[in-house]
């Protein structure tokens, strides 16, 4: 397997005094040209893990490797230009600038990277035009439905042509039709050969979107499937 | 990123409204208040700089101001004249004196008795008549201000007498003249004649006003006059400072400014400084996701650095402006004192400078301690 990925024995202790396990030495990877799903119930550590994966957390131990690049040993500067440059990110609350049009946010990834400003319009135009938003190029996020808000928020995702992409909870906001609607699209759009796409979702109704679906408990990958191929379980978890 | 940070700033109206108001609002307060202020202690040492033509002021050591009064004898004139490198030295009388007009109306008046030969210490301007008239028996020369005061709503008319200690005065001419901290009208007149309408005293000479010869410094001057007299000679700067800094010293107008001039910079501060904070808590989130997206701790402290000079050039732009708006009504206001001089300029736009600077840290704080990986929690 081509791995964009890779995660060995990764744990993560939160708190001084009391301590936290919230990722107790997971073993991961995930391939280049995949829609891979992280799922699990709340507290079951899918964040920590989607944190430590987008270089926004340092583990407390194990070793990931992402993009070739070796996050934990990295300095913090390292992991904000490798973030800049590699990663693309779908928040569940899209964290659109409500001062900023639809093209404007769109646009912001290529700015932080120091992009000249008519570059990076024309570009996130180029986008939003793919994702059927170009007739609301030039409105403000509060003048946008939901739907038309997460097309921005992925076309931000996209603009400066991340390898690895990461959403967090795409769906959480969204009935059925919708949900399944923005799923086809990333399915569409983001997943390419030389990207991967890492999905954290707790919405089972989108389960089969995903080209990988890992399922986490206590800290732990408990099992991983691929839909497409034979079930592969994991040594010691539950079916 | 400087783009963006303009865009969030001005995009939430309401937000930027707010701190603008409360930076005009702190720039209006410590300009005018200063301007005030200055202006106030301009009338304290106005006499002074109305002399224009005396470049050294001699007097009696223990004087503290320019109205401390300590009267000279005639032999102190002679012994400054005395000393080397003098040009000339002449008599000045300033002192009260009370005019009764025909109406049985009395006021208080300054009398300002000039050289009667030299005539050193006249008046800047004359509006009406001329100085040589001042050579005429029991002349006197009026400021504007009071002749208005005295003859409200009448057109200047020359001759008008009135008695002061007893003695009939003339008058032969209307000047301008800087408003004083007393505020009385002022004459004009002749040494020789001040004399006579002021009270009889055994010395009558409050200063001796000197000029240096050519090529001669004036406080170097000044130094001579000094060592040889044991008079006290300043320069007219120095004069000045010395009773702008006896007003400041001794009375309480400083420190009632001053906690104006403070009130408006805590006052500016507060308003700046809540709104800002309030307008980054609201946009925590976003600083957030751009963090998370890769921005820089850097860029962002330059981002909200730059919304902060912006905002503060902005609202010190409209606070000055509002500033000098009050200075041009109180300039045809007999009543107002304002002078702006470039020091209140800048000492303001300092004060501006550290409240947003002080507002900016106190949001930045927030911005920085903030860890991306918070976007990703509910």
């Amino acid at each position: 397997m081509n791995a964009a990925v890779i995660c060995r024995k990764v744990v993560k202790v939160f708190g001084g005094g009391e301590p936290v396990y919230a990722l107790r030495g997971v073993d991961l990877q995930l391939p280049f040209g995949e829609l891979s799903l992280l799922v699990g119930p709340s507290g079951s550590g899918k964040t920590t893990l989607l944190c430590i994966l987008a270089g926004l957390l340092y583990p407390t131990s194990g070793e990931v490797e992402v993009l070739g690049h070796r996050l934990h040993e990295m300095s913090a500067r390292e992991l904000v230009r490798l973030r800049a440059r590699e990663i693309g990110f779908v928040f569940q609350q899209y964290n659109l600038l409500p001062a900023l049009t639809a093209q404007e946010n769109a646009a912001v990834p290529l700015l932080i990277q120091g992009v000249p400003r008519r570059q990076a319009l024309q570009r996130a135009a180029e986008l939003l035009e793919e994702l059927g938003v170009a007739d609301r190029m030039h409105a403000y996020p509060h003048q946008l439905s939901g739907g038309q808000q997460q097309r921005v928020a992925i076309a931000r995702a996209l603009v400066h042509q991340p390898r690895f992409l990461v959403c967090d909870e795409p769906t959480a906001a969204l009935d059925a039709e919708s949900g399944r609607r923005t799923m086809e699209l990333i399915r569409r759009v983001i997943v390419r050969p030389d990207r991967a796409v890492l999905v954290v979702t707790h919405d089972s109704r989108i389960f089969d979107f995903g080209q990988r679906i890992i399922y986490m408990n206590d800290g732990m990958v408990v099992r991983e499937e691929v839909p497409s191929q034979q079930k592969h379980l994991i040594a010691g978890a539950p079916s | 990123m400087i783009w963006i940070a303009f865009q969030m700033l001005t995009g939430d109206r309401a937000k930027y409204f707010g701190i603008l108001v409360g930076i005009s609002f702190a720039t209006l307060l410590i300009a005018q208040q200063s301007s005030i202020f200055c202006g106030l202690m301009l009338t304290a040492s106005s006499q002074i700089y109305d002399a224009k033509d005396a470049p050294i002021w001699v007097m009696d050591p223990g004087m503290q101001f320019v109205d401390d009064i300590k009267p000279l004898s005639e032999n102190e004139l002679l012994r400054v004249r005395g000393v080397s490198g003098v040009a000339w030295a002449a008599r000045f009388y300033k002192g009260l004196g009370r005019a009764r007009f025909s109406d049985g109306k009395f006021q208080q008046m300054m009398i300002l008795g000039l050289d009667d030969a030299y005539m050193v210490g006249a008046p800047r301007e004359i509006v009406v008549g001329s100085l040589d008239d001042l050579r005429q028996p029991d002349a006197v020369i009026m400021d504007e201000r009071g002749y208005r005061y005295l003859w409200p709503g009448e057109p200047y008319i020359l001759g008008r007498t009135f008695e002061m200690n007893d003695r009939r005065a003339v008058l032969v001419g209307i000047c301008k003249a800087s408003r004083t901290f007393q505020t009385f009208p002022i004459i004009y007149t002749r040494f020789s004649q001040a004399l006579r309408f002021a009270p009889q005293e055994r010395k009558a000479l409050s200063f001796i006003l000197a000029a240096p010869k050519p090529g001669l410094d004036a406080k170097e001057l000044c130094e001579r006059i000094t060592k040889q007299t044991r008079l006290k000679a300043l320069t007219r700067e120095e004069f000045a400072w010395v009773t702008i800094w006896y007003y400041i010293r001794r009375t309480g107008i400083p420190i009632n400014f001053g906690t104006t001039v403070l009130l408006g910079f805590f006052v500016g501060t507060a308003i700046a400084g809540q709104t800002f904070y309030l307008f980054t808590i609201e946009n925590l989130r976003q600083f957030g996701a751009l963090k998370a997206m890769g921005l820089t701790n850097l860029r962002l402290i330059g981002m909200v650095l730059f919304q902060g000079i912006f905002v503060g050039t902005v609202g010190y732009g409209l606070g000055i402006g509002l500033a000098v708006g009050f200075g041009l009504l109180a300039e045809r206001s007999d009543r107002l004192t304002f002078f702006m001089p470039w020091q209140v300029l800048v000492g303001t736009a300092v004060a501006v400078l550290l409240i947003v600077v002080l507002s900016s840290i106190f949001s930045l704080r927030k911005v920085l301690v903030l860890e991306p990986a918070q976007v990703f929690r509910a």
